[in-house]
């Protein structure tokens, strides 16, 4: 019968049509972007026309005119990551062991505001901390900062904003890492003499490392190359990479230049996170 | 739809059965015949192959040699649904986006049959769960899931029906009813059952015929009384009930017995009941066959002096005594409390008979722990 | 002289106590202060759909209820909405068609190439959105495509297809094979197995993705912002018109698809809870 044959062939079939387009859609303009990255504009011809010159310089001169900006983006991706994981940690671990019959309403709650459009959330930001908001007037009165400090187009704004914005995805997987722990297992430790700040120490923090990893990489991947929140919250003088490359295809069109930079960002963001990722010893992601 | 006679039916043979995952043989050479109509058993440790043997006959593996057939027709290389066969799974496997009722219907709807309400009434009301027929398996307790289970099973009435361990996740008592149940069913329904278990009880309560099986092989196949009778290996009396095995050699004949040293004292026992291939064997002999009394006493049979009882343990039933003999060797004997005698004392000087026609002798070469412990290594390999 | 002996319950001094009552309810406190910061951008959304503000929604002029009742009354908000449903729901089919194919293959069989496949899915995830934006972008630009509709929608479902291939993947692997090995016990071939056992068990899973991809669709900005050319979709439209003031209208819409968004997912939870998967 076709039965034995079929079932050796079937899982290639399943996976022919996605595999073809994220070939086409993913691979292939990857690929095209690594040799525009090598090109150099045509002499005498008009903006956007370029020809293969297999000029490896471009990367070199990519970088080097744009090394602040580079820096400032994994600092802000980096400050954003620590953050949301301050903010989101315990969010995550009142959820998972404090909430009893709530926890799953409790979830929903986590997740609901991020069904409001990230714009609008992002320029609400804008407004709140903005001179009409009511944050600035009242730190102002209270002597906080002073009457000429704003705190929109700052650094500050910056990555607050994009820390609001990453929180669902650093609370998802350290909440999903929380819940598996027994808590038995925490109350086991008691029982062995550990105090509340210890067993948190020398229990839950390991068990919940997967979760924290996770978390930790499915914001700062994103949160380096964002370039939203730096272009609503921020100013010229914060500029992000993203921002960088974004005017490099629109306002100033230099193809090249904008494909060494997002190659770039791959490429470190990608030894970093094989970096991190050795080091924190999980393996398991997807 | 599928093309399932009702007509294919019969004993079920296995014949030179042999199951291989690359370098492990889960099931070697095995050849077995079920009659139509019998409660057969294979009875087992984990690991020793009886489910892998369950799942070959349900189609869900094909075996590497060997085929299988039921009556005339050969069913090795046919799919699950294209045999007359179910299975109770050990977890029950009810759907649990269906109904009761569309568990148990789901067979039949399968095999073509457009009117299914009186079969599957029927069968509800079987099992006594005809309220449950709206509800969905995860309002069910264990023991009304294992139930629907088999109704899921029965109302197709398979040439043969295949239970994989089912009762293994009910607490005893309701264990207990459901052996008693589930035999009655079987005599009710007429079908052949094929059931795997590892609890030799239970395989004894409800088989008419048990295999008992071993790493992959068949050690011994008979009625319970057979197999616990006159166990021929080692592992057999080990793994059905509980045994005393005395290394002893053969010293002579006697009409129709064997003269049996051991140790230097002298026991009879029949020649038939020998399972041994020289003179170098095992004597066997359960503990409920052995007697204590005091030395002076009176006794009668196969006697053995010089034992110290070493530890009692009354179970209410029974007294059981672990009597230590001249040579090293403890003993166990179960005696019943029947007789309002008052049990005897640590440290009792005492002399141990049976009658000669309980002893079983095995090879000399055995291996006398086989059966005795589950090797907790061995729990995963199932 | 008479001594009462009365059962004394312990008492710990009120400043333990008080302490001790922190010490177990800390976590709770943050978690509200925590869950109230969640939401002031959403409450400020919330109201500011109220403002009676005209074209330039950033002072607080007045309450109306004027832009619910109409909240098409700045067109462009309109539009914009109307090309992000349309782009969200033809990237959801197709994405959640394609990543539920390649779900099942990755999920069900060991094949050769499967470690690689896994590792494919993964990338776009692990990929920032600049990149996948501007390389798709480069890749139209050479064959000469200009970006709009079909350039988005493509854009949509190259990024969504890995979200719903975890999203299946993860339902297919809580699924127990012996309901399978149980249907076909039962005279079901594969196909029918298939249909009647199988998919109705990974439906829930299937939907969630579909779910997911189709919010991820939506919100999306940056893979949009580089594939859309002069269409503007929903996100979109709040970004460019930021500058000089975000209409109301675009608030209403805002709240709108917040309480829609709640109320499915609280449906899912009632829905979810009638046809559990116990293994």
């Amino acid at each position: 019968m076709s039965n034995a044959l079929s079932k050796v062939k079937l899982p290639y079939l399943l996976l022919l049509p996605g595999f073809l387009f994220l070939f086409t859609f993913f691979i292939l303009p990857i690929v095209n972007l690594a040799q525009t990255s090598t090109q150099t504009p045509i002499v005498g011809g008009d903006t956007g026309q370029y020809e293969q010159t297999l000029q490896f310089s471009n990367y070199i001169s990519a970088f080097t005119e744009n090394k602040e900006q580079f820096a400032r983006s994994f600092i802000f991706a980096l400050c954003a990551t620590v953050l949301a994981l301050a903010i989101a940690y315990p969010l995550a671990y009142a959820i998972a062991f404090k909430a009893g019959k709530l926890k799953n309403f409790l979830l929903v709650l986590v997740v609901a505001p991020f069904f409001v459009s990230f714009l609008l959330r992002t320029i609400a930001w804008k407004q709140i901390l903005g001179e009409e908001g009511f944050v600035v007037p009242t730190l102002r009165s209270i002597g906080i900062i002073g009457q000429s400090t704003t705190l929109t187009s700052t650094s500050f704004a910056v990555v607050m904003g994009m820390t609001y914005n990453f929180l669902p995805f650093m609370t998802l997987p350290l909440y999903a890492s929380l819940e598996r722990i027994d808590p038995r297992t925490m109350e086991a430790s008691g029982d062995l003499y550990a105090n509340g700040i210890t067993t948190f120490r020398k229990v839950t923090l390991p068990l919940s490392m997967p979760g924290v990893v996770a978390g930790t990489l499915l914001t700062f991947i994103p949160a380096a190359g964002d370039y939203v929140n730096a272009a609503i919250l921020g100013s010229p003088n914060t500029k992000m990479i993203g921002n960088v490359i974004e005017s490099r295809y629109f306002k100033i069109v230099d193809y090249p230049t904008a494909a060494a930079l997002s190659f770039t960002l791959m490429a470190a963001i990608l030894i970093l996170v094989t970096i991190y990722i050795r080091k924190a010893g999980t393996e398991e992601l997807v | 739809m599928a093309d399932v006679s009702s007509a294919t039916h019969g004993d079920l043979r296995l014949t030179r059965i042999t199951k291989s995952y690359g370098d492990f043989t889960a099931v070697n050479d095995l050849s077995l015949t079920i009659p139509e109509g019998s409660f057969f058993a294979l009875l087992g440790p984990s690991g020793c192959g009886k489910t892998t043997t369950l799942r070959m006959i349900a189609g869900l593996e094909e075996p590497t040699v060997g085929s299988i057939h039921l009556g005339t027709t050969d069913i090795t290389t046919k799919r699950p649904y294209q045999r007359p066969i179910n299975t109770v799974f050990q977890n029950y496997a009810l759907f649990p986006h269906l109904t009761i009722f569309e568990n148990i219907a789901f067979g039949l709807r399968r095999r073509g049959i457009k009117d299914v309400d009186a079969d599957v009434n029927k069968v509800l009301d079987l099992v006594e769960l005809p309220h449950l027929a709206q509800r969905k398996p995860t309002q069910l307790s264990g023991g009304q899931q294992q139930r629907i289970a088999l109704a899921r099973a029965i109302v197709n009435r398979p040439a043969l029906l295949l239970l994989d361990e089912p009762l293994g996740a009910l607490d005893l008592k309701l264990r207990r009813q459901m052996q008693i149940e589930l035999k009655w069913i079987q005599r009710e329904v007429g079908l052949t059952f094929v059931h795997v278990t590892h609890d030799q009880e239970e395989a004894m309560t409800m088989a008419d015929t048990i295999a008992v099986m071993n790493e992959g092989e068949i050690e011994q196949m008979g009625s319970p009384a057979d197999l616990y009778d006159n166990p021929g290996t080692a592992f057999v009396a080990n793994f059905l009930g509980q045994s005393n095995l005395i290394k002893g050699r053969i010293e002579g004949t006697d009409g129709d017995n064997l003269v049996v040293d051991l140790f230097g004292q002298k026991i009879s026992m029949p020649k038939s009941r020998s399972h041994a291939v020289d003179s170098s064997i095992y004597a066997g002999i359960r503990p409920e066959k052995f007697r204590i009394s005091l030395v002076g006493t009176p006794t009668r049979g196969n006697i053995l002096t010089g034992g110290r009882i070493e530890d009692v343990s009354y179970i209410g039933v029974s007294t059981q005594y672990q009597v230590t003999m001249p040579w090293g060797q403890e003993v166990m004997v179960f005696e019943q409390n029947d007789d309002g005698v008052p049990p005897f004392d640590k440290g009792d000087e005492v002399v141990i008979s049976w009658e000669p026609n309980f002893t079983f002798a095995l090879r000399g070469d055995d291996d006398v722990e086989a059966g005795l412990e589950v090797n907790p290594e061995e729990l995963d390999e199932e | 002289m008479n001594k009462q002996i009365d059962a004394t319950i312990p008492t710990i001094p009120t400043k333990a106590r008080l302490s001790r009552w922190f010490g177990r309810n800390l976590i709770r406190i943050y978690a509200v202060f925590g869950f109230t910061y969640l939401f002031i951008p959403v409450l400020y959304t919330f109201a500011f759909s109220f403002n009676d503000a005209g074209k330039s929604n950033l002072i607080w002029k007045g309450f109306t209820l004027d832009n619910w009742k109409n909240p098409c009354g700045a067109p462009e908000v309109c539009t914009a909405l109307g090309n992000s449903i349309k782009i969200g729901l033809l990237a959801t089919v197709f994405s959640t068609i394609l990543g539920t194919m390649i779900a099942f293959a990755i999920g069900r069989y060991a094949f050769k190439g499967r470690s690689s496949s896994n590792l494919l899915i993964f990338l776009p995830m692990a990929t920032p959105e600049i990149v996948l934006g501007a390389s798709l972008l480069s890749l139209f630009l050479v064959f000469h495509i200009n970006p709009g509709f079909w350039p988005t929608v493509i854009a949509h479902v190259m990024f969504c297809i890995s979200f719903v291939v975890v999203t299946v993947k993860a339902r297919i692997a809580s699924l127990d094979p012996r309901l399978e090995q149980a249907a076909m016990d039962l005279y079901a071939n594969e196909l029918e197995t298939f249909r009647r056992v199988t998919l109705p068990l990974v439906a829930p899973g299937i939907a969630g993705a579909a779910l997911l991809a189709f919010s991820l669709s939506f919100d999306d900005f940056i893979i949009t912002n580089f594939n859309s050319g002069t269409l503007k979709t929903f996100p979109e439209f709040v970004y460019t018109s930021a500058a000089r003031g975000i209409p109301a209208q675009a608030n209403v819409i805002g709240s709108a698809m917040f309480i829609l968004a709640l109320l499915i997912v609280i449906a899912g939870q009632f829905v979810g809870k009638k046809v559990k998967v116990s293994k």
